[in-house]
């Protein structure tokens, strides 16, 4: 039985979907079999970051109501054999999303892939939780500043409540990857320090994701990071947080630091 | 300026939650009103040391039945203080006030006869709260202290009647003595709230003096003003 995981946030634009898709590709390229699927009806993006928006035929919804197959609706990546994309609908709004069909396509996933990872909608309404609700492990994505770190408390609470695992009393085990870490601007006090989102959110560290103009190319070329550049260092990152879910021992996240040199010294404010 | 213009400075406004019992008809009501009448027989004082709330949105009845209603539950001495969820928003003079916007809170005991005679002795009524209250989640204790082992998130809420012992850090609101009660006090490892109040009494994070936060502290009620002080 495959591992179900939601990757999660409350906050919009904080890098779920770019998470989702790196962190797919990397357990994918490390030899498991792994299904990403987007929840976010009505505004999908997942197909546009895997490459795959022109062979879009079914999607989520189409299988939900009994329009097409499951199988039928699957698209394998190009580029991984093993990697496969469940689209959302575009043109259907978040209602159609019926907790039964989530249930019976997450079942039916959870059965013919090692990893199923869920792509949740922003916010904290139906389709997020919908996308939370059968998950064995959270993800919960933050940015290094106050109103994403309360905004990740927020659907911290939500999984301890309403997941299936929380509701059956066995909890359900979150990790946070902190994304767009910028070590120049921590280091100059303007950002919120790894310590003290780890202290309010008090939940493990899976990785942090540096900040970096590869990833919104990587997003442009219709390319998880992790494929596009694999020895970027968002690429190295999300490689590594991806070892972890599958159980690795790497000790410690390390922290990003800033290298300050004479250059960087001298022309401090462009160094970054 | 003569003394006929003096106008008192602070009108005060002081609001306070009371426990209402809300009774929500079933059909036959007939029947209904004799199984209340009975229980108010059983266990006198039941009905009369408690703001008595008719929920009649699931009924659909006209005004005409809900009035018939109110008369009947006052002839066997319940009387009631609001109305709830009426189809016609217009009701007949006599009638009690709409209500809306109650919170759900526990059920109420009802103690039979004899059981109440004598005074229990004081059950503890203490809470633990193990997590920490994340952002979004309110926990509310109408009965006694709290104590919460972890931190309280910004957005979130914990009410209580009694005082409130935080472990963590505070960062989001606490509200003791929520019920009335000026005495009872908040207590954090780290202060960084957003909101304190203590009974009628309130505080926002403008308000706190800045060389206090980071702190362990307790805050308490004195002179209708809060006070914060750093525990050593």
């Amino acid at each position: 039985m495959g591992e179900v995981v939601v990757v999660t946030s409350g906050k919009g634009g904080v890098g779920k979907t770019t998470t989702t898709a790196a962190l797919g590709a990397a357990l994918a390229a490390a030899g498991d079999t792994v299904c990403v699927i987007d929840f976010d009806v009505g505004l999908r993006n997942l197909d546009l970051v895997l490459g795959a928006e022109r062979r879009v035929v079914f999607d989520f919804i189409n299988v939900i109501q009994g329009h097409a197959k499951l199988t039928q609706a699957l698209i394998r990546d190009k580029r991984l054999e093993n990697l496969w994309l469940l689209p959302a609908s575009q043109t259907r709004d978040k209602d159609a999303l019926t907790e039964e069909g989530v249930e019976y396509v997450i079942n039916d996933l959870r059965s013919r892939f090692d990893w199923v990872i869920c792509d949740s909608p922003a916010g904290i309404e139906r389709g997020a939780a919908l996308a939370m609700r059968h998950a064995d492990l959270a993800v919960v994505v933050s940015n290094p500043e106050v109103s994403s770190v309360r905004d990740s408390d927020r659907i911290i609470g939500l999984l301890d409540a309403k997941t299936e695992r929380a509701e059956r009393g066995e909890g359900i085990p979150k990790y946070l990857l902190l994304t767009r870490y910028n070590a120049a601007r921590a280091s100059r006090g303007d950002m919120m320090a790894v310590e003290d989102v780890l202290e309010i959110l008090s939940i493990p560290l899976l990785g942090i994701i540096p900040e970096s103009e590869e990833v919104l190319k990587a997003s442009n070329v219709g390319s998880p990071v992790t494929l596009s550049n694999p020895a970027s260092r968002p690429a190295v990152a999300y490689a590594e947080a991806a070892r972890r879910l599958r159980g690795e021992d790497l000790g410690e996240v390390v922290v990003p630091v800033h290298k300050n040199g004479l250059f960087g010294k001298l022309f401090g404010r462009n160094a970054a | 300026m003569s003394a006929s213009t003096a106008v008192r400075q602070n009108l005060r406004f002081k609001g306070k939650s009371y426990l209402a019992l809300v009774l929500t008809p079933e059909e036959p009501y007939e029947a209904w009103i004799e199984e209340l009448a009975d229980l108010s027989a059983r266990s006198p004082g039941f009905f009369a040391t408690r703001p008595v709330v008719l929920d009649v949105a699931a009924t659909g009845l006209p005004p005409r039945d809900v009035k018939a209603l109110v008369v009947a539950l006052d002839r066997i001495g319940v009387r009631v203080m609001g109305l709830e969820g009426p189809r016609h928003l217009k009701l007949p003079p006599g009638m009690p006030p709409l209500l809306n916007g109650g919170r759900q809170a526990s059920g109420i005991e009802v103690h039979e006869e004899g059981e109440d005679s004598q005074p229990k002795a004081a059950a503890p009524t203490g809470s633990l709260v193990v997590e920490n209250v994340r952002s979004g989640q309110s926990v509310v204790f109408p009965d006694g202290d709290v104590t919460v082992i972890g931190s309280v998130a910004s957005g979130a809420e914990v009410l209580a009647a009694g005082s409130i012992h935080i472990y963590g850090t505070l960062r989001g609101r606490a509200v003791a003595g929520a019920y009335g009660n000026p005495h009872a006090r908040i207590f954090c490892r780290k202060l960084e709230a957003e909101f304190l109040a203590i009974d009628a009494e309130y505080l926002t994070a403008e308000g706190i003096d800045q060389s206090i936060l980071g702190q362990p502290v307790q805050i308490w009620s004195e002179n209708a003003s809060i006070k914060l002080n750093v525990l050593r």
